[in-house]
């Protein structure tokens, strides 16, 4: 993510939409080594331009309690498959545990109860699908960037993961948990949360009990369900297949502000 | 168009009666023409890959299945024969659309559940990533593209002297008389094919300064790192919904200018008008003999 934005690159990417269209556009064009670089140098652009528009750091709109939306869609898993899970949930996560660790000066263990002792922010805000549709929910939860400050964040933390408890493709090796992450700009914006509470109750099992992240100025598949560990790293490519996320490693965008 | 010359054959007062080529269109219109049939042809075949992960329109902020929806398209089980059965809701009314909405054909698996058909969508496969990375990076390319085709028109007076429409071309009469040769299907010629006609003005400014500008704003609507930094774009279109809504109902009336407008250049001589695009340069035709 680190690349500049060049001149070069604007006129390659020029030419390359050019010559798709000589092409017709047809999905041999898609595949095409130059085109995914052209497609990747717009995912950048637009990760620059965002950055510089949300350079003070301004809040995602906060709507009113009767906005709320009468549902709230699910998608990805409604009920982590399991057992442990399973077991967790009829003693109401009470033995669950909250990890913060990798580059952190004090890694924490935390209980549901501890968490919910800890300053709570409340916010009722739109959620946006990258399939189209959306929907108007509150949460209430832990600011991402207290847990942080807490653990104390080493120098070299670029990025904060969040690992999950759902499986959301079955695979022997378990490569299909859901994981996802953020660089420090959108983790310690004031409405990333954490969030335990969903429209006035606990957060329910298919919205991703016990807690779950809210990162309002980023698409639907950013916000992580089930979360059990944070970790602070300085880069993503060992996580995974190395984007940075699940849908991120099935081709998906790791910036997701648009 | 931009630096036509009153030719001297043209300064006399008889409308020409030989063929004459004109220089027509700056170098500056014809290359940002043809980088926006580009942009604008992906933009509308991904925006349609895009639409068919969630095929249904909505008022309001939110919108979701289950949300009475203002357009929808999806499909249905034939009781009778359990064919798929494609159908596109507008406002209330039912049609069927089996083999174009809702239900298409596909050369390897036959008739599909598919909102837009393959042959219509970026990529053709339902692939929503790689469908959203075309449709922002040519939303980049046509903003690119559409500011500087904006900054030469105001600065070379293209706006001013080939858009607006001229005081004479204003009159009733005149617009009455554009109208009728418009359903006529009649080409102007001689001195009156030296300009845009008065219907082709107004609908090239209606593109330009109202339709397009609505779709990039309404697009950014859709954004929710846009709307954190410009919350008021959720007002102006009433909703996150109302603006994906909007956008796509502008969209279609694009698609309804870009066929008046190729049936148009057919009309007026295809060989001519294409020539005009790729070289400048534009045949008058000499008055008919009435």
């Amino acid at each position: 993510m680190s690349r500049r934005i060049s001149r070069r690159s604007l006129l390659r990417a020029g030419s390359v939409a050019g010559a798709s269209l000589l092409l017709s556009g047809c999905d041999g064009v898609v595949e095409l080594p130059s085109t995914r670089s052209a497609l990747d140098f717009g995912q950048l652009l637009s990760l620059r331009v965002q950055r510089l528009l949300l350079s003070g750091q301004p809040l995602a709109r906060e709507f009113a309690v009767a906005d709320i939306s009468p549902e709230f869609p699910l998608n990805g898993t409604s009920m982590p498959n399991g057992f442990p899970y399973f077991q967790m949930m009829v003693s109401q996560f009470a033995s669950w545990r909250l990890t913060v660790d990798g580059l952190v000066r004090r890694p924490l263990s935390l209980s549901l109860a501890e968490i919910k002792a800890l300053p709570a922010r409340t916010q009722i805000t739109l959620h946006s699908c990258d399939e189209g549709w959306s929907a108007i929910g509150q949460w209430t939860g832990v600011q991402l960037s207290h847990l942080l400050q807490t653990a104390e964040l080493m120098p070299d933390v670029r990025y904060i993961v969040f690992h999950c408890l759902d499986e959301l493709e079955r695979t022997p090796d378990r490569s299909g948990l859901y994981y996802e992450s953020l660089d420090l700009f959108d983790a310690l914006h004031p409405q990333t949360i954490l969030a335990y509470g969903m429209n006035g109750q606990s957060l329910p099992v298919a919205h991703g009990a016990p807690l779950r992240l809210r990162v309002e100025r980023q698409i639907g598949y950013k916000n992580a369900k089930y979360v059990t560990r944070i970790e602070a790293v300085d880069r993503l490519d060992h996580l995974g297949r190395g984007k940075g996320g699940f849908w991120e490693d099935r081709g998906y965008q790791w910036y997701a502000g648009l | 168009m931009a630096v036509s010359e009153p030719s001297p054959v043209a300064g006399t007062q008889d409308a020409p009666r030989k063929r004459e080529v004109v220089y027509r269109h700056a170098v500056v219109v014809r290359v940002t023409h043809w980088i926006n049939v580009l942009c604008l042809t992906l933009l509308l075949m991904s925006g349609l890959q895009i639409f068919n992960y969630h095929p249904a329109l909505y008022w309001g902020n939110y919108g979701y299945r289950g949300v009475p929806s203002v357009v929808s398209i999806g499909s249905e089980i034939d009781p009778e024969n359990g064919a798929p059965v494609g159908v596109t809701r507008i406002a209330g009314m039912s049609f069927v659309t089996t083999g174009m909405l809702g239900v298409s054909y596909d050369s390897e698996r036959g008739m599909v559940r598919r909102a837009f058909p393959a042959w219509l969508t970026l990529p053709g496969e339902p692939a929503l990533a790689l469908a959203r990375d075309w449709h922002f990076l040519m939303a980049w390319l046509f903003v690119a593209n559409g500011a500087i085709y904006l900054l030469f028109g105001v600065i070379s007076g293209h706006f001013r002297r080939d858009l607006a429409p001229a005081a004479d071309q204003l009159r009733v009469r005149h617009v009455l008389a554009d109208i009728w040769d418009h359903v006529r299907l009649r080409a102007p010629r001689g001195e009156a094919a030296r300009r845009y006609n008065v219907l082709q003005k107004l609908a090239y400014l209606v593109v330009v300064f109202l339709l397009l500008p609505i779709m990039v704003l309404s697009g950014l609507t859709m954004s929710p790192a846009v709307t954190a930094a410009v919350p008021s774009l959720l007002d102006l279109f009433g909703g996150r919904q109302s603006a994906r809504t909007i956008h796509f109902l502008v969209a279609n009336l694009l698609v309804l200018f870009v066929l008046v407008h190729v049936v148009e250049v057919f009309l007026a001589g295809v060989v001519n008008g294409m020539r005009s695009m790729i070289t400048g340069r534009y045949v008058i035709r000499p008055q008919a003999q009435s």
